[in-house]
């Protein structure tokens, strides 16, 4: 099947297999390997993106329903050879330690200030639940989001 | 002519910012599945649904006549493939018995999730599509999933060593003591912990990637893996590949946590099959088959006894260890609860010590090293029983752990077990984690809640650890019958440019070593760290290493870095004293600049010297050209960090939810090089302890089937479960090595688990409740609490 998604600002026309993944679209046909796979029940979040503005998780989505909808991953973040606010954040707050889970993290992290500019610690740890990390314990990403939601 | 920008004084310390940042947060950083090779076929393994059967017949017609699909092998297929069977490297005792381990099964399969085909196609889904058309027929043979059941041999899942048992280790320095310490001592206690399977679920799975090229006979792996370096030794021995013709790479690897300090069937199977079919092959491991096919970490049954005179010192430790070893044994699965063994004393001045250990196979996942390795265990079971000890005494945790610490100046310390402890300065530790804890405040606060009859009650519980960590000097894995040694190697060079270029045998994979031995280097040289660059994971730049585990890395391995280092600076110092006509004595280095003493105009900056010996127009006669230095350290000793951490549980007496409501961490770890690594890494690892008591699992049913093979099943903590932690640390360095340091790769872990369920305890004392199986789930703690209503 033919879809038209515009990944990171530029529009890709691919025939994919009705049954790929969104991920696979991004990592094998779109070469954008910063979206990471972890598990395949939908439960780590590091493979999150965001589709039109919202935190997806790419394994949860076909490519083909993607069709004619605006992704962001990470690699469309940093701009004009500088790191987002976010990643900033997790480098000032040591908010990563193998970076595996980095990508899903930094996505829905920005998506959860889109939502909730200012929210408690609470708010953080609840909206960040999708997204498993093995290194940090959360603590350092938790102070780089709530440093990033006051700066 | 210098590129070197002068450094910062005293860089040892100073909470740097991380360099493996910017690559890993863009998502530049490639993983190794991340890896573009052209032209490379794809594996999916079909595994064992069962965990103990015959193999009746593997059919792989319909999955070969699929389009795309290349090839596809069964175990039998492949038997003669392989040079030797996957190694273990630890045979602990001389008649331990091992099975032979083929990395796929041929007559039978041992455990859920064993390979028994293998399937090569063109891409990922058309092998795993492929794989499912791959039919295998089964003789199912009853399963061995307890321990107990195991050690009866009811039924033998290796029938040709005649027994499940794999070997008897046994530790009784003075077993005489030890009986005369028990049958005087006023107190007595008993304790008997269950230390669950635990999934370490890296977030990255595993994976493999083989390169060939078949004219030039050479093969490159890339593997995401702690051991770059031992894994190329066991791939020349198991394939009869020469080692030569192997080079391995880890590239960015996600997290190891022991799990891939292993030499697994699938990295031998890719290299055996990329060799066969003259392709590059790739293989990426699925969560769920990862959580069957990866080792776990854990499993063992301990029974710990004290003997105490009546103030509650401890004058004996007798342990008894059953140890699950899985189907089969791993690179160190014998050698995991060997590690803990001689520390079943913790921090305490104990005088008598016994132990015997006891390991069987079971139709489970190996287990292998995770976090700790045997040290977690050791931890739990003695900090559980001095809590039981302070209760039979009837003093508060807090008191019974100061009168039984090995005071400060004991140290070095000779223990009972044979070990010689570095340094240590346990109470200082307690009393600093009390303080901030506010301890006398939360038990007044516990007081008033039980007193009111509060439905959550408050627990408070402590935990003090000691590790041994460091791994290790080579003559003492000599004694314990390791196959290998514990040295670690570096090389510095300066670069003509006046760039320093360090090459280290470790193996990062999370830890930021390229930060931290930039600054070891940096600090020694007086230049920036932003002039260092570390190369690391690849066999052909890095060729001699022994990897990354058992917080060895900065102990051993930052350790033969700053040695290298200064060997450079010696050679550095020769060429500049021939050049300025003065004695080598007479120079000093300062700032990136070697000067003469009481002449500070006469100098001449590292880079220039660089460049004087890359040219070599005029060095000193004999000296050869170039600034380069190498370090094989081998340690003198282990290190010991050590640490007290509070756990402050709230229990809810109706459900049974346990909430941490917070945790203290003080550990010391001797001299930090970069302390904002160093709690990095303490967080992490209590994460994972807590993670332990609270929540994990590998849950089987009496048929071996392992019910927790997806993270929709296995509870990995998320952001929710976790409140933030307070950490803080006490300083006292080793004196093993140049840099003081001691590792905290795993203290977190070690010290974390006990805390937390003796503060589940401690909160359920009142209702007479003293112990609670890991995890201490809401089930377990309502069942506990309906059991003793019923009473």
């Amino acid at each position: 099947m033919r879809v038209s998604i515009t990944v990171n600002g530029e529009l890709r026309s691919d025939d994919v297999e009705p049954r790929l993944l969104l991920v696979h679209y991004l990592r094998d046909v779109a070469g954008l390997t910063g979206t990471n796979i972890g598990c395949d029940t939908s439960s780590c979040g590091a493979c999150t993106v965001h589709v039109d503005g919202e935190s997806v998780k790419s394994c949860t989505m076909l490519a083909v329903q993607a069709d004619g909808c605006e992704v962001t991953t990470i690699e469309g973040l940093a701009f004009d050879g500088a790191l987002h606010p976010m990643q900033e954040s997790f480098r000032q707050h040591h908010g990563l330690q193998c970076g595996f889970c980095t990508p899903g993290m930094v996505m829905a992290a920005t998506s959860l200030l889109a939502e909730i500019p200012d929210p408690t610690e609470q708010q953080v740890r609840e909206g960040l639940e999708g997204n498993l990390c093995r290194c940090t314990g959360y603590h350092n990403i938790v102070k780089a989001v709530l440093a990033e939601a006051r700066s | 002519m210098s590129a070197t920008a002068p450094a910062p004084p005293g860089i040892l310390g100073q909470r740097r910012l991380r360099r493996e940042d910017p690559a890993l947060l863009t998502g530049e950083a490639r993983f190794v599945a991340d890896l573009d090779v052209p032209g490379a076929l794809h594996l999916a393994f079909v595994r064992s649904t069962l965990a103990h059967a015959r193999i009746s017949s593997v059919d792989v017609s319909a999955a070969l006549a699929m389009p795309g699909v290349v090839a596809a092998f069964t175990g039998a297929d492949l038997e003669r493939d392989w040079a030797a069977p996957l190694p273990c490297a630890w045979p602990v005792t001389a008649d331990m018995k091992a099975p032979r381990h083929l990395p796929l099964a041929v007559d039978k399969v041992c455990y859920m999730g064993d390979a028994v085909a293998v399937v090569v196609a063109e891409s990922e889904y058309l092998a795993r599509d492929a794989a499912e058309q791959v039919f295998v027929e089964y003789d199912p043979l009853p399963a061995v999933v307890g321990i107990d059941d195991a050690l009866s041999d009811r039924v033998v899942i290796h029938e040709e060593l005649g027994t499940n048992t794999s070997y008897t280790w046994e530790l009784a320095p003075d077993a005489t003591a030890v009986e005369a310490a028990f049958s005087s001592a006023t107190h007595r206690v008993h304790g008997h912990y269950v230390q669950q399977r635990l999934i370490p679920a890296a977030i990255e799975p595993r994976g493999v990637v083989v390169v060939p090229q078949p004219f030039g006979g050479e093969f490159t792996v890339f593997s995401s893996t702690q051991i770059p370096h031992i894994l190329k030794v066991m791939l020349a021995l198991t394939s009869g590949i020469a080692e030569t013709s192997i080079r391995v790479i880890a590239p960015s690897v996600g997290g190891g946590f022991g799990s891939k300090l292993n030499v697994y069937a699938e990295e031998l199977a890719t290299l055996v099959l990329a060799k066969r079919l003259r392709r590059p092959i790739r293989w990426i491991e699925t969560r769920s088959e990862g959580t069957q096919a990866t080792i776990q970490g854990r499993g063992q049954i301990q029974d710990i006894e004290l003997a105490a005179d009546a103030e509650g010192r401890v004058t004996a430790v007798r342990v008894k260890l059953l140890a699950d070893m899985g189907a089969y044994l791993q690179l160190v699965t014998p050698g995991v609860p060997i590690l803990g063994a001689f520390l079943y004393s913790g921090v305490y001045d104990v005088p008598a010590y016994s132990i015997s250990c006891t390991s069987v196979f079971t139709n489970l996942t190996p287990t292998d090293a995770y976090r700790g390795a045997g040290r977690p265990e050791a931890t739990y079971a003695i900090e559980r029983a001095m809590d039981a000890l302070a209760r039979q005494v009837g003093v508060d945790p807090a008191e019974i752990r100061r009168r039984n610490y090995i005071k400060a100046e004991k140290f070095p310390y000779a223990s009972a077990a044979g070990l010689v402890y570095d340094s240590g300065a346990y109470e200082a530790a307690l009393d600093r984690a009390l303080e901030l804890a506010g301890y006398q405040e939360l038990r007044a606060e516990q007081a008033r809640r039980r007193e009111s009859g509060d439905s959550v009650q408050l627990g408070i519980g402590l935990s003090s650890y000691m590790e041994m960590c460091g791994l290790a000097p080579s003559r003492v894995l000599a004694s314990l019958n390791y196959s290998a040694g514990g040295w670690e190697a570096a090389t510095v060079r300066l670069l003509p440019t006046g760039k320093v270029q360090v090459v280290t045998g470790t193996s990062p994979h999370g830890q930021g070593h390229e930060t931290s031995w930039s600054m070891i280097a940096a600090d020694r040289l007086g230049v920036s760290p932003d002039d260092v660059e570390v190369l690391h994971s690849d066999t052909a730049v890095a060729p001699y290493g022994l990897d990354t585990y058992g917080s060895r890395s900065l102990s051993v391995g930052g350790v033969a870095v700053a040695i290298a280092t200064d060997r450079v600076i010696e050679k550095a110092r020769k060429i500049v004293a021939h050049q300025l006509e003065v004695a080598d004595e007479d120079l000093e280095l300062a700032g990136g600049a070697f000067t003469v003493k009481g002449s500070p105009d006469r100098s001449m900056p590292l880079g220039a010297v660089a460049f004087e010996a890359f040219t070599a127009h005029d060095l000193p006669d004999g000296l050869e050209p170039n600034l380069e230095a190498s370090c094989h350290f081998d340690p003198p000793n282990f290190t010991f960090p050590f640490g007290t951490h509070v756990a402050v549980v709230e229990v809810d007496l109706e459900t049974g939810r346990v909430i941490l409501r917070s945790y203290v961490a003080v550990d010391d770890c001797g001299n930090q090089v970069n302390p904002l690594i160093v709690e990095g890494q303490v967080h992490g690892g209590v994460a994972q302890g807590v993670a332990q008591a609270l929540f994990e699992k590998a849950s089987y049913d009496e048929q071996g089937t392992l019910l927790t093979s997806t993270l929709l099943d296995y509870l990995v903590p998320a952001a929710s479960e976790l409140p933030s932690f307070v950490t803080a640390s006490t300083v006292t360095p080793s004196p093993t090595n140049l840099l003081g340091v001691k590792g905290v790769g795993e203290a977190g872990t070690i010290g974390s688990a006990p805390a937390v369920i003796n503060a589940v305890c401690d909160a359920l004392a009142r209702q007479g409740i003293h112990d609670i199986e890991m995890p201490a789930t809401p089930e377990r703690v309502w069942r506990a609490l309906k059991e003793v209503a019923a009473r």
